[in-house]
């Protein structure tokens, strides 16, 4: 098409939507975590005549980032936990409701407390659910409150730290990682961390037992391994290829494809899928878990109009399942619908992917990549040469990790 | 109608995509760790709105080429052409402070 004619279509159609409603648009978003809290803020930041609505459950997000800190005493729940008044301020209006329903054809999204809300685009930013069944006797051992995952930062948070606290010492606490990928790849290296610190502190002849379905740490294998020789030898203990299928809470045991083995504190983490509502509206594409979607919108691949951000999405190569991915996911879906809803066609974004994680109290370390829309591919891919891990475990990477989590919740929120 | 037109919008090039919002696209990125629009939310973070622009296409390029030490922008910089970073420095130094 030539620029000329591009420019004339472009007019008409924002022409049509003035001439219907009020303001430019409205556009919905499900889920105000890292991902949709930071699409509804820079919508609003970046074209005001668009109408954002956010729908959540909560009244506000606990973050999962720094919520292992918790786990060791290092932080408080009150640290981690943050309110919507600051995506009030953007003027972004805030249901408190469950989306329980999504109509792509009349464009509707349908409430659990009643009522439609109809949208010009979407966006959802649903997060992860567990796939229980993955673990045989997962939920009645969840029921019975002595098996958690704390993989949502929350009440599981607060009810894990309680039962390392009552925990004897010489006690064993059992971590089970799920099969790749799962939300934050090196979150179980870090939490595991993070309670063998508290053990040596408080209950040194208790010991840290990590059970990981992968072949072998996933995420800066090299800087946590060193942590743990040089901090927790004697302490913490990681076996890999140790799949979790079964989970018993009457005898406190995990069953190993070859073994059962007895705990004292069981922490397992089961897989993941994209959240609940994200099936509802069928944007599940890939092996029954994950959102594809066209990495220069963020918008699905199943559904037209709808934009996927986040852990639910099918992750491009090389990208973590983080909360600086969702919130850059949120930036590069706030610029498209920004653009489409002015008739423009979007551009492509550039994102940055930082996690810390913290090995110590004092001490953290650091992965980062860039990734960069690439057309042979049709998907985003890390820079060649950019991106890598921290030289080694430092204090000052665990100040910037404090900086990273108190700006990324500004960012997102404020 | 409409429906056609946006239909023929969304397939529409990318390549047509409106150049001025690519530096503050770009720029976004950084905020995860710079803050909102580069405005600093705690005292280790370098502020970036308002820096000059030659400042701060200076400091991206030495980080890239290692002749600034750095935790971790030599990582982020050598993630960035040239252009990019020019265009990110002139977005960053047209903010308000």
């Amino acid at each position: 098409m030539k620029r000329r004619e591009f420019l004339k279509l472009a007019a008409a159609v924002s022409l049509a939507g003035c001439a219907t409603t009020p303001s430019k648009a409205r556009v919905v978003v499900i889920g105000a975590g890292f991902g949709g809290a930071t699409a509804a803020k820079y919508i609003r930041l970046w074209d005001p005549a668009i109408d954002v609505v956010l729908v959540e459950r909560d009244d506000g997000i606990t973050s999962c980032p720094i919520s292992n800190l918790v786990l060791a005493g290092y932080a408080t729940m009150q640290e981690i936990r943050h309110g919507y008044d600051g995506l009030r301020r953007h003027g972004v209006q805030i249901v408190r409701d469950e989306a329980i329903a999504v109509d792509p054809a009349r464009k509707v999204v349908r409430l659990a407390r009643g009522g439609d809300i109809g949208y010009e685009r979407l966006i959802l930013s649903p997060g992860i659910d567990f796939t229980f069944g993955d673990v045989q006797g997962y939920e009645a051992a969840m029921a019975s409150g002595r098996v958690l995952h704390a993989w949502k930062a929350g009440e599981q948070t607060v009810a894990l730290r309680r039962q390392l606290e009552a925990m004897r010492d010489g006690g064993v606490y059992v971590l089970s990682i799920p099969v790749a990928p799962y939300r934050c790849p090196p979150g179980p290296y870090e939490r595991a961390s993070m309670v063998a610190a508290y053990f040596k502190a408080a209950k040194p002849r208790s010991k840290v037992l990590v059970l990981d379905a992968n072949p072998d740490v996933t995420s800066k294998g090299g800087l946590f391994k060193a942590a743990w020789k040089d901090l927790y030898a004697g302490i913490l203990e990681y076996r890999g290829n140790a799949k979790v299928i079964g989970v018993d809470a009457n005898t406190m045991t995990v069953k190993l494809e070859v073994e059962d083995v007895k705990a004292d504190v069981l922490n397992v983490v089961p897989p993941h899928r994209a959240g609940d509502i994200a099936v509802k509206a069928g944007l599940i594409t890939h092996n029954n878990r994950w959102c594809d979607v066209d990495w220069r919108t963020m918008e699905s691949k199943a559904v037209k109009g709808v934009h996927v951000l986040g852990d639910a999405t099918l992750s491009a190569p090389g990208m973590p399942k983080s909360a600086s991915m969702a919130n850059n996911h949120a930036k590069i879906a706030a610029a498209a619908v920004v653009e489409l809803l002015n008739g423009r066609a979007p551009s492509q974004l550039q994102i940055i992917n930082t996690c810390y994680s913290f090995v110590s109290e004092k001490e953290a370390i650091r992965v980062s990549s860039v990734h960069q829309w690439d057309s042979g591919q049709g998907t985003l891919i890390p820079v060649k040469g950019a991106g890598g891990v921290s030289a080694a475990r430092s204090e000052p990477e665990a100040t910037y990790a404090w900086n990273w989590a108190r700006t990324i919740w500004a960012d997102s929120l404020a | 109608m409409r429906i056609a037109l946006l239909a023929a919008l969304a397939a529409a090039s990318f390549a047509a995509a409106a150049q001025d919002s690519a530096p503050r696209n770009l720029a976004a990125a950084c905020a995860i760790c710079h803050g909102t629009d580069g405005r600093a939310v705690t005292k280790d973070v370098i502020p970036l709105a308002g820096l000059p622009r030659d400042h701060i296409a200076t400091q991206m390029r030495a980080f890239r080429d290692g002749k600034r030490p750095a935790t971790v922008m030599h990582q982020i910089a050598k993630g960035y052409s040239d252009a990019q970073i020019d265009a990110m420095a002139a977005w960053f130094a047209s903010q308000k402070r």
